[in-house]
């Protein structure tokens, strides 16, 4: 029985430490949908975004004010890399824009460490990190507030999504670009949105994030877990990517749990990787993903 | 100088073929043969199932049932496009899908890729017999581009060049292969009247003095009625008339199809 | 004026198809290898031996192995440093369990591994395209520096997780010097850098080139698209892999597997894009370029007195890679080789100004 117990804590603390993944995966197939960029920044962006929340709270600004900074300073990042980098761009193979990505990602990288500095900033929201019973099932409770606020944001992307005229455009382009264009939906200020409310997703995911962690550059790593997850979920897909974060916390506690101590741990560096190549094999459009027909 | 049609079996043969895609009937029960040293030409409306059928051809589309046959022998049910281009059958698309990174000398070359022997380490140290084969195919590619009349663009990124000249090199890489079966998927489109009389010179000229086999899908009927032997038509994926040009002609169903009430081309 | 190749007529294909068809570029490739072979071993001092031009010359084979792969292939490769490592952990485990092996057999063994492993997680590339083949290159460089970390044989047990590389003979002279193991790097590299030129401007390379541009054009004219990526990807991680030993042997002389992390991979793809993708030539210049661009910045910021930390000079490092690797995506994706191509260009035809 104690073992029942024990599987079932350990796969819920995964299932729990999940929905970080799925949160960054959100910000992945939301740019992806809306643009068909695969953008490797997105953790990054997450690392980014509670750097200057952090960097703003520490000169003084009470937490809502820095927040707001932090959302604006996004915003700009996103008209910057519309106007910059991908307007330039817009002919080019998705490869070729995937590695602007890659240097997006250092760009932010080094620009976020060099205002703010590397040493790790304590991020202290007031979220309690006790451990909660649930009956004989011990679980974290921040890691449930971490999951409420995630639900939470994800209903209200779903509520955006379905009844502002911004987020009908949205879901237009990321439906056919073609179409919504010969409509007259501006698709510029399209992106410019859809990279905003990625950087919006950022930083809750870097608020919540930094809080567990501190404030360090190790975020931008952990962020490339939600590559897999999108693998898994399907990259065109918002149910995917809450799937496919809870499959890929899930498992990798439990991999690291049971089969960590055959092989000397480190498991989980990889393992949600291997899961990804696994579902590649079997289904490559992913657990919701559309199914890839190309016409020729 | 007259060409024989005909003798021996079918180059290619398509017998009750059906395509879907979901629910989407893209091919009902098509049936369609071409003979060897034929000139095919396949007309229809748009979405009437002319690229599907190409496609089935050559091997980019698996149809969900019926036979295909190559010289009368018939073909695995999956064939790579590979395998079939292997069998001397070479096709043009549509929209122009050329290497555009590579120069137009380099896509004909590539055209004759299948012909040539692979050893990476042989290539790599450039051993007599690579250096040999490279010679070689390079001068049947100048006699193909010779014949294109495009020596002067030869090192040119295909990407530059004006899209007359894109078609031409499509064309030409098609013809590298040396194939016995052409497919040419609307070689005209989007040219001016200059263009197209000297596309029509080079598929005649094919057809006519290495006697390969053509298979073309063409919206301007001009062209399709001067050059064709013999036209299949096309609606709503299936095959409404296959006979001589002057019959399509005067066929009702055909004129029902281009001209009716159900619907407008 | 002095570049200029009129009244030099190409009457052959075999002379058409040289590496260097105008005699100006031959001569100048001769000086440069004269230069490379002759004058820096004599002239250079042991500092930019070891610490620069080795690296620079190490740097330039992963290139020339990702920009294979990436560049002429067009499949994105983020586990370059993995298939290094596992070259470099190869030839190692092959000296240390059979010690007759004279290294540079054990070199080739390196490549030959490399290139089974890269087979191995290119099978998935198969099925997929673009960023998803990027996903199974990141399992591998995840999944083969855990397995190079955890799993003690590899290391031979040693306790530090480092290995040691035999020292080097060969008919019983030593690669000791600085100066003996700069010239063994270049003679390699220079022989694998032309073998690399004669692939891609071969059969080999069109295939590669054509599954790049248009795959299923490449299928439908014949070409096996199984085949040709699954070469590709052999005879890149082959490159990486021989990259990867003479980054231990010759270069460092003692490495653990995390000298073989991501941003090693991150590093060797901004090699490419900054050099070329696509260009022999690009892998070496590229290569040369990020490895002096650091150098460069300490220096300069030198001048400023110790205002910038080293810190500081790192993350600004990080904001210039990034930079630059944007700025050559949107204004010249074929990089330094391109920018090479076309000064030449103006030349044939200064001092005219069109």
């Amino acid at each position: 029985m104690d073992e029942l117990y024990f599987f079932l804590e350990v796969l819920i603390g995964g299932l729990l430490s999940g929905t970080m993944y799925s949160l960054v995966a959100l910000g992945f197939v939301l740019i992806y949908k809306a643009s068909g960029i695969f953008n490797f920044a997105q953790g990054t962006m997450v690392l980014f975004a509670a750097l200057t929340f952090v960097g703003v709270l520490e000169l003084g600004a009470p937490a809502l004010l820095a927040a707001v900074i932090t959302l604006a300073v996004m915003v700009v990042l996103a008209f910057a890399v519309e106007r910059l980098v991908f307007r330039h761009m817009v002919n080019q193979p998705q490869v070729i824009l995937f590695m602007a990505t890659i240097g997006l990602a250092y760009f932010l990288e080094g620009l976020g460490q060099t205002v703010w500095g590397t040493e790790v900033h304590v991020l202290d929201l007031g979220i309690p990190d006790r451990g909660l019973w649930l009956g004989p099932i011990l679980v974290s409770q921040f890691d449930l507030v971490a999951a409420a606020v995630v639900a939470g944001l994800v209903g209200a992307l779903g509520v955006f999504f379905r009844t502002t005229t911004m987020g009908r455009a949205l879901r237009g382009v990321a439906d056919d670009h073609q179409a919504a264009l010969s409509i007259g939906i501006p698709l510029h200020h399209v992106w410019v949105a859809v990279w905003s409310v990625a950087g919006f997703v950022a930083l809750v995911a870097g608020l919540v994030w930094g809080s567990k962690l501190g404030v360090q550059f190790s975020i931008s790593l952990v962020a490339l877990k939600a590559i897999p997850v999108m693998i898994i979920g399907g990259f065109t897909s918002i149910p995917g990517a809450i799937v496919g974060g809870l499959i890929v916390g899930a498992s990798e506690k439990l991999a690291e749990v049971y089969l960590g101590p055959f092989v000397g741990g480190g498991l989980e560096n990889w393992f949600p990787y291997m899961l990804a190549m696994l579902v590649l094999m079997v289904r490559p459009e992913g657990l919701f993903g559309e199914k890839i027909i190309e016409r020729v | 100088m007259k060409r024989e049609i005909g003798g021996g079996p079918p180059v290619a043969e398509l017998e009750n073929i059906h395509l879907s895609f979901g629910g989407l009937q893209a091919l009902q029960d098509v049936s369609v043969a071409v003979k060897p040293r034929e000139r095919l030409a396949i007309i229809g409306p748009n979405g009437a199932g002319k690229s599907s059928l190409f496609n089935i051809i050559s091997g980019i589309y698996t149809p969900s049932s019926g036979t295909i046959r190559h010289k009368g022998e018939a073909r695995p049910a999956r064939m790579r496009p590979y395998e079939v281009a292997r069998l001397g059958i070479a096709r043009t698309f549509q929209n122009i899908a050329l290497f555009s990174g590579m120069t137009a000398l380099d896509n004909i070359m590539t055209g004759r890729n299948s012909l040539m022997r692979r050893g990476v380490l042989g290539e790599a140290l450039q051993l007599p017999w690579a250096r040999r084969q490279e010679i070689e195919h390079r001068r049947r590619a100048e006699e193909i581009i010779d014949f294109l009349e495009i020596p002067s663009v030869r090192q040119t990124p295909v990407g530059a060049l004006p899209y007359g000249m894109q078609k031409r090199v499509e064309l030409g890489r098609a013809l590298a292969a040396e194939p016995e079966l052409l497919l040419l998927d609307e070689p005209m489109a989007g040219m001016n009247l200059e263009e197209k009389e000297d596309m029509c010179r080079f598929v005649l000229d094919v057809n006519e003095i290495h006697g390969t086999t053509l298979i073309l899908v063409e919206h301007d009927m001009g062209v399709v009625m001067d050059i064709s032997d013999r036209v299949a038509v096309f609606d709503y994926g299936r095959k409404i008339a296959d006979a001589a040009p002057d019959d399509v002609r005067r066929d009702q169903a055909v004129i029902d199809a281009y001209l009716g009430t159900a619907h407008e081309h | 004026m002095f570049y200029r190749e009129t009244g030099q007529y190409k009457t052959t294909y075999a002379a058409d198809r040289a590496i260097f068809p105008i005699r100006q570029d031959r001569v100048a490739f001769a000086v440069l290898l004269l230069v490379a072979f002759v004058a820096i071993p004599l002239l250079a001092n042991e500092y930019w031996l070891r610490s620069v031009l080795t690296p620079v010359l190490v740097f330039s084979l992963a290139a020339i192995g990702l920009n294979i792969l990436t560049g002429y292939t067009g499949q994105l490769s983020l586990g370059t440093a993995a298939f290094m490592a596992v070259g470099a952990f190869a030839a190692y485990n092959l000296e240390v369990r059979v010690p007759e092996v004279p290294f540079l057999v054990s070199f080739v063994v390196a490549g030959l591994a490399a290139a089974g492993v890269g087979i191995l997680f290119g099978l998935p590339s198969l099925r997929i395209k673009g960023f998803y083949l990027a996903v199974a290159t990141l399992a591998a460089q995840f999944f083969i520096e855990w397995l190079f970390t955890h799993v003690g044989w590899f290391t031979n047990y040693s306790t530090s997780g480092v290995i040691t590389a035999p020292p080097m003979t060969l008919l019983g002279f030593s690669f000791e010097s600085a100066e003996s193991r700069y010239l063994l790097t270049l003679c390699i590299v220079v022989v694998m850098a032309v073998m690399a030129k004669n692939m891609v401007r071969s059969e080999l390379g069109r295939a590669w080139m054509a599954v790049r541009d248009m795959d299923i054009a490449a299928e439908a004219i014949g070409i096996n698209l199984m085949k040709t990526k699954l070469t590709a990807f052999a005879v890149s991680s082959f490159y990486c892999g021989v990259a990867g030993a003479l980054w231990a042997y010759v270069y460092l002389g003692t490495v653990e597997p995390q000298a073989f992390d991501v941003l090693r991979s991150f590093e060797i793809l901004f090699m490419v894009i900054i050099g070329g993708l696509g260009s022999i030539l690009g892998s070496f210049l590229g290569a040369a370029f990020i490895v002096l661009l650091p150098i460069f910045i300490a220096n300069a910021s030198g001048v400023f007195g110790d205002a910038l930390s080293a810190e500081t000079i790192a993350h600004l490092e990080f904001v210039i890679f990034g930079g630059l690797i944007i700025v050559f995506l949107v204004v010249e994706p074929r990089g330094l080789a391109r920018l090479w191509q076309i000064v030449k260009e103006k030349l044939r035809l200064w001092p005219f100004p069109y």
